[in-house]
């Protein structure tokens, strides 16, 4: 795709310099991945990637292509604000991903998003940051489903947990609609999302202990896995998510 | 359950797999993004593309491999070979992968792995360790030692104390290749493997010497490692990731589900 390459020659053999600039996330450079990807083509109605800096949103977006999906990595408000449904996905550090939120006043276009009733989806660390606190760097979050997110204690577990695990259905879910009870789903993390409120808790996964790995609240919905790299289950759940009305 | 994973790994020269084969149907000989596809399509659980490409000037071949596989497998896969800086593991990132391995630019200068693992979370950063069997002396206790350069050059460095440093700078994963039993098809060296894996707290992925199905469940029987590097068993089609997986299943080692 002609957009993508663009968007590597830009990043081609740069000095540190401007690799520097990259990673200070500059307008410049949302600017150019805003544009950088938008397949306006597709039929579905559009969905918004929150771009805050964080990794993995290609990836996404990419995944939403494969299945017919339109969308754009942005950080426009009026853009996510115009979405039909809005993606927070992302990896990297919560202290440092709260803060590009707050620069950007990206927690009050999420708030709005939700109050709207539009489907949200987190993914990842988005499902973390969703919650009040994490304990990675002691982090206030947007605490729009109560609870921690906690770090894997070290007891004989390898940390992070990465790699393919099952999850144990805790409630019915639009989410999880059509996925085969024994599919396993792609996780790469160190910290785990542990809501107060039971009901909130979507379905859990066993690693040392069982934590929360689907967690959601009315049109606010999140995976810890990574959908877009769980293969054909996760093209699913992303698919479900897409024909989803928000209501649960 | 956590799944033990089955990596396969494809070594690209110019854009094209050295271990080329031809699969059933129509695929191109030796096209990484094809045969990405069939292993993807095989249940594979993760990918490593590793770049051999010698001159620097044909570095930006692979990626375009690695974009053209992003948009057409959905597991994650790592790119590994000729990464010296930053700037190369975020044009990799960028392009689609999920994670960078490092092996002898980590040597020779440690702290890529500190600024990457800083950078792009730990998670991203896989080191590579080429290690072969020495004499047990005060400098090299473990008996085992780090080479650099494709496993061509010693470089005086227990591998134990090294997989050690590595933790503590940031690694995410350790992928442990031993130059003793690469190639063989003998079987994955379970010593050093059972010892470097008890030795860390991160995932330790084996690699070099997997011939059979066997030497995959003597390696999870053996050690806690997280995942196996196969390449060989499956490229010459003696073994699909199906038949690797079904037998492994059936030995009660826990696999994610193949079709």
């Amino acid at each position: 795709m002609l957009t993508l390459c663009n968007l590597r020659d830009y990043l081609g053999c740069t000095g540190r310099g401007r690799f520097g600039t990259l990673f200070c996330r500059t307008t410049g450079t949302r600017k150019m991945t805003s544009a950088a990807y938008s397949n306006e083509t597709a039929k579905n109605g559009m969905a918004s990637i929150i771009d805050y800096g964080a990794g993995n949103l290609t990836s996404v977006a990419r995944a939403l292509e494969h299945i017919g999906v339109t969308c754009r990595i942005t950080n426009q408000h009026k853009e996510i604000l115009s979405s039909e449904r809005v993606i927070f996905p992302g990896v990297g550090a919560a202290g440092k991903a709260m803060e590009v939120i707050r620069r950007e006043n990206l927690d009050g276009v999420i708030r709005e998003v939700i109050a709207q009733k539009k489907p949200f989806l987190g993914i990842c660390l988005g499902a973390q940051v969703i919650l009040g606190r994490s304990e990675e760097d002691n982090t206030p979050c947007l605490n729009i489903i109560p609870g921690t997110t906690r770090r894997f204690p070290d007891k004989g577990i390898k940390v992070p947990h990465m790699g393919w695990n099952d999850i144990s259905v805790a409630r019915r879910h639009p989410l999880l609609e059509g996925v085969d009870r024994r599919a396993q789903f792609y996780f790469v993390h160190s910290y785990y999302p542990a809501p107060e409120q039971e009901e909130d808790i979507i379905a859990t996964t066993d690693y040392g202990d069982s934590f929360a790995c689907v967690i959601g609240h009315d049109n606010v919905v999140a995976t810890q896995f990574h959908l877009e790299k769980s293969g054909r289950n996760g093209l699913k759940m992303l698919e479900n998510f897409c024909n989803w009305d928000g209501r649960v | 359950m956590l799944s033990k994973r089955i990596i396969i790994c494809l070594d690209v020269r110019e854009g094209k797999t050295t271990k080329g084969v031809k699969f059933k149907g129509n695929i191109d000989i030796g096209d990484p993004v094809a045969m990405a596809e069939e292993y993807y399509r095989q249940g594979v659980d993760e990918l490593v593309f590793y770049d051999i490409t010698a001159s620097s000037d044909k570095r930006d071949i692979i990626i375009d491999v690695v974009e053209d596989v992003a948009k057409k497998i959905f597991i994650p896969f790592s790119v590994g070979g000729g990464i010296r800086c930053l700037d190369d593991m975020h044009r990799v990132l960028n392009a689609g992968a999920e994670k960078i391995s490092i092996n002898t630019a980590a040597v020779q200068n440690p702290d890529l792995i500190y600024s990457g693992a800083r950078t792009f979370g730990n998670q991203c950063i896989v080191l590579g360790m080429d290690v072969k069997r020495v004499n047990k002396t005060p400098a090299m206790p473990s008996g085992y030692e780090i080479y650099i350069n494709g496993g061509r050059t010693p470089v005086g460095i227990d591998a134990v104390a090294w997989a050690k440093r590595a933790v503590d700078l940031g690694a995410g994963e350790i992928c442990l290749n031993s130059i003793d039993a690469d190639g063989t098809n003998a079987g994955y060296e379970l010593v050093l493997t059972s010892l470097i894996s008890s030795v860390v707290s991160i995932p330790v992925i084996a690699s070099g010497g997997a011939g059979t199905p066997e030497h995959l469940r003597d390696l999870f029987r053996t050690s806690d490692s997280s995942a196996a590097l196969i390449a060989s068993m499956v490229h010459y089609q003696r073994y699909t990731v199906a038949q690797i997986k079904e037998y492994l299943s059936k030995e009660g080692v826990p696999v994610r589900e193949f079709t």
